[in-house]
Parts: structure tokens; sequence; C-alpha cells
């Protein structure tokens, strides 16, 4: 089919970009790789979180830290697209419209897949020691690329809109932080009662509960559904918006 | 044979306040060199991006290849190819690499033989392995135009092709225009180098205040003004030609 076909081939052409400027994909995973450092060797002895090894409780935040800053990426890459009418260019080529888009969804699927990949091996030298079989693996890379993909599809949007490549990557910087306010770092039952309300209820503690749950074998419950429902629907509402900016402007 | 491949009918084209054709009409033979002349934002880019399906008029109609630019924008960029006013190319691709991807995209049958003979028609097949962004502005629009002729397209819209180039690269791409028109690709450019009109258009039309105030061969439009005067005066070398004299014979950097 003409659009996997047109799509392949611009995924292939994003992919020269990252392996020529493989600083994007290193900047994204150090921020990360610190942040566990920190929290490992310095603020974890003093916290408690009744899994005795800190680098296991933590790796889930870190890698959606990760993932939240790596799609500031794609919408600079998207950025440069449209500004250097590279879009425009493809855009007056009998080629299928959505595979430019989706080029660059694969894209961000992929290069955040390296990044993960990278701070995992970090974590294992830190000392994380998973439990999961091949299965809940599985059910990990699953649920981390479906949040990478509900992400990236956010990031369309800033990418088709922004007006400078500061303004296209910026929007990432509250998703950042939304890891800091759940229980990625420490237990919610330790916050003020405020705070923790909205610690359980935002998306990052059910992924983060049941991606540390599927890697330490234990039972995940019903909060799997909800880390998946959230994915799924913020991929949704995203995918909407970015559609209709994409028609819009294009 | 008349073979009318463009035809444009009363397009008219606004941008919130800015009205920028009002009622626009003409028609591009097979075969034919069409300039489209005008003055800053006098709408040229605005036609062209109709043209080329990338914009939709507000009213009239405009068809290319007997395609409706708005009810059949897929089969019209089956016959066109685009080279915009900005170059557009990838710059951390090589040049072979651009010219690959666009010929995969185009679905040609010789991926690196399309690639091969447009490097060497462009002047590039010494700088084909290295990064566009290493290139200068002249290099890489030559390369943008060179992308644009992937898979010979029917009908090629050229917006301001030489602008920024030398003077022995504009006389390539002029001589590359030629031959395409010969082999009957139709061509739409516009140009800010009035003698770049004179020596390659068929046809001329002048875009003023939103409609096209004269549109005709060189020699109609030269019917318009005066009988010139004839003076005798001494033929002094133009500086392009001083300038082709002394660089000539280095083509291809
Ligand atoms: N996307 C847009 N939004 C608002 N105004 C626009 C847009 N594109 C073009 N215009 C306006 O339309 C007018 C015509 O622009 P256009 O680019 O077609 O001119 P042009 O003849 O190509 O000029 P130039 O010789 O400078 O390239 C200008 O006044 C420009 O400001
Ligand atoms: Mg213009």
């Amino acid at each position: 089919m003409k659009v996997i076909r047109d799509t392949g081939i611009l995924f292939t052409r994003s992919m020269y970009h990252i392996f020529r400027s493989p600083d994007t994909i290193l900047t994204v995973a150090i921020t990360p790789v610190a942040i566990m450092l920190l929290f490992v060797y310095v603020f974890g002895g003093a916290i408690q979180t009744g899994e005795g090894n800190y680098v296991n409780y933590l790796l889930p935040g870190i890698l959606l830290i990760a993932i939240a800053s790596g799609i500031s990426y794609t919408a600079v890459r998207l950025f440069s697209d449209v500004q250097t009418g590279f879009f425009q260019r493809m855009h007056s080529m009998p080629i299928a419209r959505s595979s430019v888009l989706w080029g660059h969804v694969l894209t961000s699927l992929f290069s955040n897949a390296l990044s993960v990949t990278l701070i995992v091996l970090v974590a294992f030298l830190m000392g994380f020691r998973p439990a999961a079989g091949v299965l809940q693996w599985l059910a990990v890379v699953g649920i981390l690329a479906l949040f990478t993909l509900a992400l990236t599809w956010v990031a369309v949007i800033p990418g088709l809109c922004a007006k400078t490549a500061e303004g296209a990557g910026v929007f990432s910087y509250p998703l950042i932080f939304l890891p800091f306010i759940s229980s990625a770092f420490v237990p919610t039952a330790s916050m003020p009662t405020a705070v923790r309300i909205f610690a359980e209820h935002q998306p990052v503690t059910s992924i983060v509960d049941t991606v540390r749950s599927l890697l330490l074998s234990q039972p995940v419950g019903n909060g799997i559904w909800v880390a998946l429902a959230w994915c799924l629907g913020i991929a949704a509402v995203a995918y909407f918006f970015a559609m209709r900016v994409y028609r819009r402007f294009f | 044979m008349t073979d009318t491949v463009i035809d444009v009918e009363a397009l008219c084209k606004s941008f919130k306040t800015t009205k920028v054709l009002s009622g626009v009409d003409f028609q591009v033979q097979r075969g034919e060199i069409f300039a489209l002349l005008g003055s800053n934002g006098a709408g040229k880019t605005t036609t062209i991006k109709i043209l080329s399906t990338l914009l939709q008029p507000d009213s009239g109609s405009a068809s290319v290849c007997g395609f409706d630019v708005v009810r059949d924008p897929k089969k019209v960029r089956e016959c066109i190819s685009l080279t915009g006013q900005f170059t557009a190319v990838d710059g951390l691709l090589t040049g072979r690499e651009n010219l690959r991807m666009i010929a995969r995209l185009r679905g040609v049958m010789d991926v690196n033989r399309t690639a091969d003979t447009l490097l060497a028609r462009f002047g590039l097949t010494t700088a084909a392995n290295r990064r566009v962004n290493t290139y200068s502005g002249g290099m890489a629009r030559r390369l943008d135009i060179a992308m644009s002729l992937v898979g010979t397209p029917a009908v090629l819209f050229l917006d301001e092709p030489t602008t920024g180039l030398d003077p022995e690269a504009r006389l390539e791409v002029w001589q590359t225009v030629r031959d395409l028109a010969g082999g009957g690709t139709t061509i739409l450019l516009t140009t800010q180098h009035l003698e770049e009109a004179e020596q390659l258009a068929d046809k001329i039309a002048i875009l003023h205040g939103g409609q096209l105030i004269a549109e005709g061969t060189l020699s109609e439009l030269k019917k318009l003004f005066p009988p010139a005067k004839v003076e005798y005066i001494e033929k002094q070398p133009s500086l392009e030609e001083i300038f082709l004299a002394i660089v000539g014979g280095k083509v291809g950097k």
C-alpha cells in the first residue's frame, strides 16, 4: 500500500537524521540518568518505598521522564520540516499525505525506544534487578510504546503551529514535571492530602505503578486498565486535534 | 496542435484583509514556457501555490492536465512538480540521498541512475556525497531544481528558479528548461529577471493589482508600445558577457 511505502521512505530519511545527530538521543537520555543517579545515591537513602531496591522502584518514572523530554525533539523535527518547506514539497507530490506525519510518528517511537534502552542499561549497572518474564516485558514495552505514541500526537500539535523551534519544544516541560507529583519517586501515601489526590488521579501514577509491578513480577490489578485507558484516551484526543490542525494548515 | 494543459479562469484569492488575486485568467499550452511577471507581493507565488494544490482558491477555477485543482488534487499532483520560491532540500542528507528519496517517493524505476543523471546535469557530481547543509546557496538551489525534475513530470512550476544562481548556472537552468519544453513539458515560471522571460518564455503575462494587465508573446507585448527608436551606439560588452568570457569553460564546480 502506498501509505506504508511512503511512510517507510520518510521514516528511513528521519533515521539518517537521528544517526547523523546522535546527540538528540544522548541529550534525551542524559537528564533522566542524572536524575536517577541523584535520587538513588543522594536522596534514596532517606526515601522509604517498602521496596528494598530503590532503582527498581524508581526506573519506571525515569523512563516516563525520558519519553516526555524525547518527544520535544519530535515537535522540533516537525517544526523544521514545516519551516524549510519540506512539507510543502511533499504536499505537491503524488504521495500519500498522511505518510508525512506517520513518518515522524514512527521516528518518534524509534528514537524514544533508543533512549529508553540506554537508560535501562545504565539502570542495570546501578543495580536494577527485574523479575519480569517474557510476557511481562512485552507488556512493559507495549505500555511504554503506547505512552510514547500518545505524547507524540500531543507533540505534533506544537510542531505544526509553533512560530519558533524553542516554542515547538517547550510544551514538554510540564510533562517532564508530572512524574515528580506521582508515585514515581515516593509512594503517594506520604504526601499531603490535596497533593495526594492529584497524584493518585493523574496518568503518570497508574502507568508507573503498572510498569513497576510488571517489571517486579507483581500482580498489576485494575491499575493496568486505568493506565491503558489514559494512554489510549490521550492518544485519541491528541490525534483528533493534531489532524484538525494539520488539515487547517495544509 | 493546441492542447491546453493549464487553464485558469476568474481566479480569486484573499488572505484575511489583503485581496491578492481578483479574477485571473490564462491558458498554457502543452510544451509552452509561460512566464508570470509582477512586482513583489503581486501574487505570483500565490498563483503557483493554488495550481500546485497547496492553497485553495476562494473562487474561480483552475485545472492542470484537465484535472480541477480543488476537486481532483491527487490527479493534479501526479502530473506536476514544483520548485518553490525558497529552496526546500534536506540539509542533513547528501545531494544524492535527497534525489534518491524523491525518486523513491515518485516510484521511479532506476533510482540510482536517475539521481546520477540529474547530479551530472546540474554540476553536482563532485558534491553528491556531501551533506546539503555544506552546499552554497546556489548549489542547494540547483539541487532543489534537480529534485523537481525527478520522474519527468508533465508540468513544471518554477517559482523564481534562478534567483541566487551564478550566470553559468542560470544559463544551464535556461538550457534545461528549453530542453524540457522541447520534449513536451509545460513550464510555468515566475521571475524578477526580465531578461530571463525575454530569453525563455513563449508567452509572458504581467500580474498587477490582482489581475493580468498584459499577456502575449514578447513581440505582441512590444507592439503595445511605440515603435523603437533607431539609435546608433557603440556596442559595449555587458558585464554578463565579460563575466562569462573570464570564467567561461569552467562549468561544473
Ligand atoms: N499565508 C499568507 N497569509 C497572509 N498573507 C499572505 C500569505 N501568503 C501571501 N500573502 C500575501 O499575499 C500577497 C501576494 O504574495 P505572493 O507571495 O503571492 O507574492 P509574489 O508575487 O510571489 O511576490 P514576490 O515577488 O515577493 O515573491 C502579499 O501581499 C503577501 O503578503
Ligand atoms: Mg513569490
